[in-house]
């Protein structure tokens, strides 16, 4: 539907426009930490994921791109403008579910439509819409506290969603989750993803999501973060779970996680490490460095 | 007759029960103990109360103790029976002052809060200034209560105000701080306005913590009204203490601490209520939960 309305998508263009971008600001506990000279572009409808260690500034970088925060130095352009505000055209999924819990499952996507004085049966009908189409359907009058975690952070997805903004920003949305329910919900996110050839900027620090969800990939260095190497993930689409076993997929992972051992963000302590890295990701790799002390 | 003895749930009826069967009989288990508990939270303090009463009537009666020491629970009841219109015009009088004090904390609170939330400097200059002023004794304070406003209903409603108002300001201005990041990141994100991200979002989030201390209020306006009628009283039921206390009716002198007792409870619950209708369901047990760490 709206092919036309589409048309865009296809073209080459940069939809969003990161220039020499760096960010220097001190965290509660007195560490500074940084961004240092990101560039990159976006194309309208693409999928673009960062991966890196805590601490690299993924996140400030994903809130700099929402216009959430202000950048030290370099600019955000969107369609050509310059981003100095919060922006409004975009759905955004923190790590947290950020529900409000006085508010149903309903009630807290309806947030969105006020917010916008949407039309508000189009916009509940839409809502019931979407929390069908990631399973939570019958769960419309559920409070927060009467849903898990998972469900919750499918609500606050439906949310991000209704008001089918341009640009969806997700910060780590399944970072707090059990790896049953993470598969579910990138599933989940592919299908809604590509169903309304959503761009999409990903936060993560797990390898398999990002290779699974992407057309790109964006690898930062630990802090100051930089981008290291962007990789093109060129898998076909739908992506499926089974493709995670294939060598394309693990040559990916390979690559990735090859940057990471070159610097010092993952330690090996033997050889063999094949073995080390299956998909099981940021659980796994917080357990290596753990050991690697 | 084969088929019925295969039928699934009576299969081996000296065997191993199903998993179905062990799940019924947990939940049955689960709801009787449930029950149990809910009874057992009623009895168990009743029954206390009740055993003490018996005790104290029986050693007032046992060891004849002077009435205007200590009164046997019988002759208190009988004394509020004999003096209840008393007791209820005068309570009466006593709850005026305290809504009036309790009304004048929120209404002066609420939004002295919001100005220490919203804007820096006044908080710098007043926030400590106001928690100092904590440790002035507010019964110290009603002597002077009395020269400047007299014996009327003024100083009572402003000594039960002065006690009352700072659980309120507290309170509010912690829940309205207690605002995670990601709220505001959202609301801004959704072109939310600062009138409308407060009304939607922050002032619901802060409810919970603000009847928190309208509870607290509540009490403490009690307290205040009845301090203001020792010292200045003309009426209520602070006045009937004293009274009481003067002619030795010390069961009439009982007769009121119960009054009071059972009116702060009343206007306890109350609050309570209104909790109850405001806030959805789970928000009143979990008033205290912080949000989770960012």
């Amino acid at each position: 539907m709206g092919a036309g309305a589409r048309k865009i998508a296809d073209n080459d263009h940069a939809y969003l426009r990161i220039e020499n971008l760096s960010k220097v600001y001190a965290t509660r506990d007195g560490e500074v930490r940084a961004l240092n000279n990101i560039s990159f572009t976006q194309r309208r409808g693409e999928f673009i994921s960062h991966v890196g260690p805590s601490g690299c500034g993924k996140s400030t970088l994903l809130m700099i791109a929402a216009g959430l925060i202000p950048p030290s130095s370099g600019a955000v352009r969107v369609g050509g403008r310059t981003v100095d505000r919060p922006r409004t055209e975009i759905g955004i999924v923190f790590q947290s579910p950020v529900l409000l819990d006085w508010r149903t499952a309903l009630g807290n996507i309806m947030l969105q439509a006020e917010a916008r004085k949407m039309n508000r049966k189009e916009a509940a009908a839409r809502a019931r819409e979407l929390l069908a189409a990631v399973g939570l359907g019958g769960f419309e009058e559920r409070f927060p506290h009467e849903l898990s975690g998972g469900m919750r952070q499918r609500v606050s997805i439906c949310r991000a969603l209704i008001h089918n903004p341009d640009h969806l920003l997700m910060d780590e949305p399944f970072g707090a989750l059990d790896a049953l329910t993470r598969d579910q919900l990138v599933l989940d996110l592919q299908a809604l993803v590509s169903e309304r050839r959503m761009t999409v900027l990903f936060i993560t620090h797990s390898i398999a999501e990002a290779v699974f969800l992407s057309d790109r990939v964006i690898v930062m260095t630990p802090r100051p973060g930089s981008i290291d190497r962007i990789i093109d993930i060129k898998l076909p689409r739908p992506r499926t779970l089974a493709m995670r076993e294939t060598p394309e997929f693990a040559e990916y992972s390979r690559q990735i996680l090859e940057l990471f051992l070159a610097r010092g963000v993952l330690r090996e302590h033997r050889t063999g490490a094949e073995k080390e890295y299956d998909n099981d990701r940021s659980s796994g790799f917080a357990r290596l460095r753990n050991t690697a002390g | 007759m084969t088929e019925a003895a295969d039928s699934p749930a009576f299969a081996t009826p000296q065997g191993e029960p199903s998993i179905g069967d062990l799940e019924a009989g947990v939940q049955q288990r689960r709801r009787r103990r449930l029950r149990r508990e809910r009874i057992g939270s009623l009895a168990y303090p009743i029954g206390m109360m009740v055993a003490v009463l018996v005790v104290w009537e029986a050693a007032a009666r046992l060891f004849s103790i002077p009435p205007y020491l200590l009164p046997a629970p019988s002759a208190i009841v009988l004394s509020m029976d004999s003096n209840s219109a008393v007791l209820i015009k005068e309570s009466m009088g006593t709850t005026f002052e305290i809504l009036l004090g309790f009304a004048f904390s929120v209404v002066v609170g609420v939004p002295l809060a919001l100005a220490i939330y919203l804007w820096r400097p006044f908080a710098r200059a007043v926030y400590p200034l106001l928690v100092s002023s904590q440790a002035v004794p507010k019964v110290a304070v009603a002597p002077l209560f009395l020269v400047w406003f007299g014996f009327g209903l003024m100083p009572k409603v402003l000594i039960a105000f002065l006690i009352a108002f700072f659980p309120v300001v507290i309170n509010t201005a912690m829940g309205l701080a207690a605002l995670e990041r990601e709220k505001i990141y959202l609301a801004r994100s959704m072109g939310l306005g600062p009138f409308a991200t407060f009304f939607k979002i922050q002032l619901p989030n802060a409810m919970p913590s603000i009847f928190a201390g309208l509870k607290i209020s509540i009490t403490f306006a009690v307290v205040g009204a009845v301090v203001g009628e020792f010292v200045g009283g003309q009426g209520g039921l602070g006045y009937l203490l004293l009274i009481a206390n003067g002619n030795m009716d010390t069961a009439l002198l009982f007769a009121g601490i119960v009054a009071l007792t059972v009116l702060g409870v009343v206007l306890f619950l109350l609050i309570g209520l209104v909790e109850r209708m405001v806030l959805p369901p789970h928000a009143v047990e979990h008033a205290s939960f912080g949000s989770e760490s960012m």
